[in-house]
């Protein structure tokens, strides 16, 4: 097991150094000046360079690079150009809300896809099943960010039962007042991985139920219950993996439904970024985001490894 | 002479045992639910090309006393927009652009991604280690954020959106090719092929890229509906085409104002993306039952 952890930890270090580089080379691959947003437009040539050399543009590519990585790995991503704070502030505070919209969606999205996942794997090819592959497809299918807006046209513009934007006052608490802006973006936002784990969890199930083991359970005498209670333990494994990478997505592809509900994360900070050319913010908030990522991928293979045997054999 | 010839070629498929792909067809057309999808999309997809042929109303001209009239005012069957423009027009011209932005970068990545998968899975070794690490760094970053990141560094516009999304798509198919063309590049009729003094090229062009290509294919039209709910939410985020081009994503977005007035009309462009996301999902699934041939 712990080889095992090693050789992965050891796999994403590569991985981790090319993110690096990715998200360095993206300001690098932009069109014009990345000083054009803090520059005005009548700036003399000597302003230009001065800037240029205080935020290190003027030096050689890859010096740059190994700067940039040398302070991100001390926690300095740089200030941002449009508010001049520093931008891992920025992003620590935004990833905050971020997070709690994501977790609190993939939570919902994994019990509602490993309940009609089972059902329609157990019932298959039943109308149990074909309701349960509908609203699956439905949840894939949908564009998420045109779901956001027809659910504030229900519950916040006809029934006025939740606010439609923001995240309640002051910082984030667990209780009724702020719990009631979640509610809209984080159901939202289930239906995407509601959907991929009813799909996963129905083929998965289809897959156990037609091994011989069930039969031999089956033979065996045990009661339907405790053969279901076989199949869930089966296919646990593949499901939690599923959810990972799930919740990743969700982490970083919060920004549309952030958009629509204005809720301060990630994705809204990025959005900021994007329109004020805010390219360190840009820079530190892709890389944040796609090291969670990154962290999380290996956080769910060795959780897989953990509840499933088969995995460390191979 | 002639006459005869052209009678015994006609004939001839009749008698010939069909192929694969007619028999993938003919099961396709047996599921209700994918003629159903191919229906929906061929209309839309026709309507939006032959918008010009359908005396609709021009989707550039507003007015400003009937902006926001609801669904179902006589004259503008689906309403006006914020603008005072008929809706119906633009979702259907809507739909020329949404469509290319939407199906052009699962084109391109297909045309792309099966090439270099191909290649990797073909030759092995260094240059599939190559290939495959650097489809893996793409991996580490999840779609959406790479897609927004890409897009929002190039700047708004169609050309960045859809090359943003080309370079998503790009990875995934080269993973599934590869992995396709891995699992055939050692059955014999390769090996045959080897030894009956085939190039490399001419294998892979001839006789793997028939063998691969199915699987991937797939994979493709499933992705059109991701990259077709992208695409929009590029446009819906700004990163898109710019007002006022008609445009589904960026029509949600400059009606999202509109919700408090006049809630119909602003969900109608969402449920455009919508109907065309699903239609390919359960065409790809249908597809995917249907060249499973053994079952």
């Amino acid at each position: 097991m712990l080889i095992y952890v090693l050789r992965r930890i050891i796999y994403v270090i590569p991985i981790v150094i090319s993110v690096a580089l990715v998200c360095f080379l993206l300001v690098h691959i932009t069109p014009g000046d990345p000083l054009v947003a803090v520059l005005p437009p009548d700036a003399s040539q000597e302003l230009a360079a001065q800037l240029r050399a205080a935020y290190g543009f003027d030096r050689p590519l890859p010096v740059q690079f190994g700067l940039w990585v040398w302070k991100a790995l001390h926690g300095d991503l740089g200030t941002s150009i449009a508010t001049g704070r520093p931008v891992f502030t920025e992003v620590m505070r935004a990833v905050g809300n971020t997070f709690i919209l994501a977790v609190t969606a993939s939570l919902i999205g994994f019990i509602l896809g490993i309940f009609f996942g089972l059902i329609a794997g157990y019932f298959r090819n039943t109308w149990v099943d074909k309701l349960a592959t509908g609203i699956a497809v439905t949840g894939v299918s949908v564009p998420h960010y045109w779901l956001g807006m027809v659910l504030v046209i229900i519950f916040s513009v006809t029934l006025n039962w939740l606010p439609a934007v923001g995240a309640g006052p002051g910082g984030w608490a667990w209780d009724w007042a702020h719990i009631r802006f979640l509610i809209l973006p984080a159901v939202t936002m289930s239906v995407i991985p509601m959907g991929i784990v009813t799909r996963t969890v129905r083929a998965l199930t289809g897959d156990i139920l037609s091994q011989d083991f069930v039969e031999a359970l089956r033979s065996k005498g045990l009661l339907e219950r405790q053969v279901f209670r076989h199949v869930v333990k089966n296919a646990a494994p593949t499901a939690i993996a599923v959810m990972g990478l799930q919740l990743g997505y969700l982490l970083g592809g919060s920004i549309l439904i952030e958009t629509v509900f204005s809720w301060p994360g990630t994705g809204f900070l990025l959005n900021s970024a994007i329109f004020q050319r805010d390219l360190p913010l840009l820079q530190g908030t892709i890389l944040v985001l796609a090291l969670f990522f990154v962290f999380l991928n290996l956080l769910v293979d060795v959780a897989q490894a953990a509840i499933d045997p088969r995995i460390k054999r191979s | 002479m002639t006459a005869a010839s052209d009678a015994s070629l006609q004939a001839a498929p009749v008698h010939k045992a069909r192929g694969y792909w007619a028999t993938v067809g003919r099961r396709l057309m047996r599921d209700k639910v994918s003629v159903v999808c191919a229906a929906i999309l061929l209309a839309i997809l026709l309507a939006a090309i032959f918008a010009p042929l359908l005396h609709l109303a021009d989707p550039y001209q507003g007015s400003m006393i009937r902006r926001l009239r609801p669904i179902g005012t006589p004259g503008y069957p689906l309403g006006t927009d914020e603008l005072g423009r008929d809706m119906l027009s633009r979702l259907i011209y809507g739909g020329r652009l949404s469509l290319l932005i939407g199906i052009l970068p699962v084109i391109l990545a297909f045309c792309i991604g099966t090439s270099l998968g191909l290649v990797a899975g073909y030759a092995g070794g260094k240059v599939n280690t190559a290939i495959m690490r650097t489809v893996d760094v793409f991996y580490a970053f999840p779609s959406v954020l790479l897609a927004i990141a890409i897009s929002g560094v190039l700047g708004a516009g169609i050309v960045n959106s859809i090359v943003s999304l080309t370079v998503v798509f790009i990875p995934q198919i080269t993973r599934v090719a590869e992995s396709v063309t891995t699992s055939v590049r050692n059955l014999d009729f390769v090996d045959a092929a080897r030894a009956s003094g085939a190039g490399p090229f001419t294998i892979m062009r001839v006789h793997m890229l028939g063998n691969v290509l199915g699987p991937i294919f797939v994979y493709a039209t499933g992705l059109i509906s991701v990259s077709m709910i992208l695409a929009a939410g590029l446009s819906f985020l700004g990163l898109g085409t710019k007002p006022p081009e008609p445009e589904w994503g960026l029509m949600l977005n400059t009606l999202r104002t509109a919700i408090y007035v006049n809630p119909g009309v602003a969900a109608l462009p969402g449920v455009m993306i919508f109907a065309v996301s699903i239609c390919f999902n359960m065409l790809s699934d249908g597809l995917r039952s249907a060249m499973d041939i053994r079952n």
